[in-house]
């Protein structure tokens, strides 16, 4: 008989292929799922839009919260999606399946951080063309580099939600990580309260908080120009730099989660 | 010559959640034949299998599959798996499953063109995974096992809920696939299913009671089901 199965990537860490044809399974889900789809694209702007009217008459409130939340809701959004879809991928037997064939953690991971990070650029990119051409959102740093902290933001956020799902057995407990995880890092993030005004404990904690350096870009971008590399200050790079350390260290920590062999 | 044995097992044991799921069971698995894991739920047919795909921490025993240790990363090819619950995507269409498997495997279409016949799922290409019967989700499932032809196939309750048509149709398929060489390890927990295998294995609790011809097993007891052999060995055994 004809064995017509390939080898093509034995014992290699990450397929190109592999990873691809999971971001296109991903895209797939998704054109099947169209209020999904659709409250992935749109919330973002309609919440937005809510805080702009809040602030209508109260002068520079817009300006100074709506950053901060271009890098919030992505990261929240795409944490409660990655959490729950991993959990089902675990759960449904569909891991396990793909685990069993050539697929490497690596091509499972970056397949999922690819798709969800396209789906976090379209998104930010609608939040924040309405914000600069609808809303009026004052920038003073260039446009584009607001889309590319919020995909930070957004991979970071697939990140720690792959990474709680290990930790769940159930939707509702994944679910449950949300305020767990994100809302302490909502409250110490600097858009309360600025951070060098908390405890100084509370300071100390925050530094250590990813979504804390989201934030901090966010505003800069939004708040300085510079003649610097990007038009942006060097610290929107060191801190876009931690948050890509966070979301790399999240992945190593999910991809040791991700066992071939289970009890 | 190819090795006529293709996997083989030996003293495995398997803790799952704290019971002796697999309890010291040794049997092998030649190629050209349809080998039935057959026993009552709960007695470690699914632990077994999923230790033979490499998907099973085992507490000790070797098992070998193709001359390589299970789990091996040379074997991810031609291993096919079905699990025992179906394991596809609800939110996607039989051909966008099958075609998506068939990508991370490396195949292109004409494969997953021949699978979706295979199970005879050609009608309902385009449906929704979610939105078939409980039957037709696992010919999906088993379509998927299919891709690239492996040459080892472990089947987990692959024949569950259907009609005895299709049921028929699927055994048939299952002995052409053995007719070229491969073979199959599948599972099941109705007795009269077993008169299809080539070979029997009847376990209970973890243990193997038997192994052998689904003739020889009635010869040596006597009995003139397998139900009713399986019951009085379980009469000899305790």
């Amino acid at each position: 008989m004809s064995h017509v199965r390939p080898h093509t990537s034995g014992g290699r860490a990450m397929s190109l292929r592999i990873t691809g044809a999971i971001a296109g399974r991903v895209f797939a889900q998704l054109r099947h799922d169209h209020r999904t789809a659709a409250m992935l694209l749109v919330v973002p702007s309609v919440i937005l839009t809510l805080l702009w009217w809040m602030f209508e008459d109260q002068g520079p409130g817009f300006d100074s919260l709506g950053p901060p939340l271009l890098a919030l809701i992505p990261f929240i959004v795409m944490f409660l999606v990655t959490s729950v879809t991993t959990l089902r991928e675990r759960s449904s037997g569909t891991l396990e399946r793909l685990l069993v064939m050539p697929t490497g953690k690596l091509d499972f991971l970056g397949g999922y951080a690819l798709a969800f990070g396209v789906v976090a650029a379209v998104q930010s990119a609608i939040a924040v063309l309405l914000c600069v051409w609808v809303l009026g959102l004052e920038v003073a740093g260039p446009v584009w580099m607001l889309t590319v902290v919020a995909v930070a933001d957004a991979v970071l956020g697939s990140a720690l939600g792959l990474l709680v799902s290990a930790f769940a057995r159930t939707e509702f407990q994944a679910v449950q990580f949300m305020p767990l995880i994100v809302i302490p890092q909502i409250l110490l993030c600097g858009l309360f309260i600025e951070r060098e005004l908390m405890p100084p404990v509370l300071e100390a904690i925050s530094d250590l908080l990813p979504l804390s350096y989201a934030v901090d870009a966010m505003s800069t971008v939004s708040t300085t120009t510079s003649d610097a590399f990007g038009g942006v200050d060097t610290s929107v790079w060191s801190d876009l730099g931690v948050v890509a350390a966070f979301t790399v260290a999240a992945l190593a920590l999910g991809a040791a989660t991700l066992r071939r062999r289970t009890a | 010559m190819m090795n006529s044995v293709a996997v083989e097992v030996d003293d495995l044991h398997v803790l799952r959640f704290g019971v002796r799921a697999v309890d010291g069971v040794t049997f092998s698995v030649p190629r050209g034949q349809v080998t039935g894991l057959l026993g009552p739920s709960g007695c470690g047919k699914t632990s077994l299998m999923r230790s033979v795909v490499g998907a099973q921490i085992v507490r000790s025993g070797t098992i070998t599959v193709a001359g390589l240790p299970a789990g091996d990363p040379a074997l991810r090819h031609r291993v096919g798996y079905v699990t025992q619950a179906p394991s596809v995507y609800d939110d996607l269409t039989v051909e966008e499953n099958l075609r998506f498997f068939a990508r991370v495997l490396g195949l292109d279409g004409a494969e997953v063109d021949r699978c979706v016949a295979a199970v005879d799922l050609g009608d309902h290409r385009g449906r929704l995974a979610s939105r078939l019967s409980g039957g037709q989700r696992s010919r999906v499932s088993l379509a998927v096992a299919l891709l690239g032809n492996p040459d080892i196939l472990v089947l987990d309750e692959p024949t569950v809920g259907l009609d005895p048509v299709l049921r028929r149709d699927l055994w048939d398929l299952f002995h052409r696939l053995a007719g070229d060489g491969a073979a199959l390890l599948v599972s099941s927990h109705v007795m009269d299913e077993a008169e299809r295998c080539d070979r029997l294995l009847l376990m209970r609790e973890g243990r193997l009671l038997a192994d052998d011809t689904p003739d020889g097993l009635l010869e040596r007891t006597g009995a003139r089901s397998i139900e009713q052999a399986f019951l009085s060995l379980v009469e000899v055994t305790s």
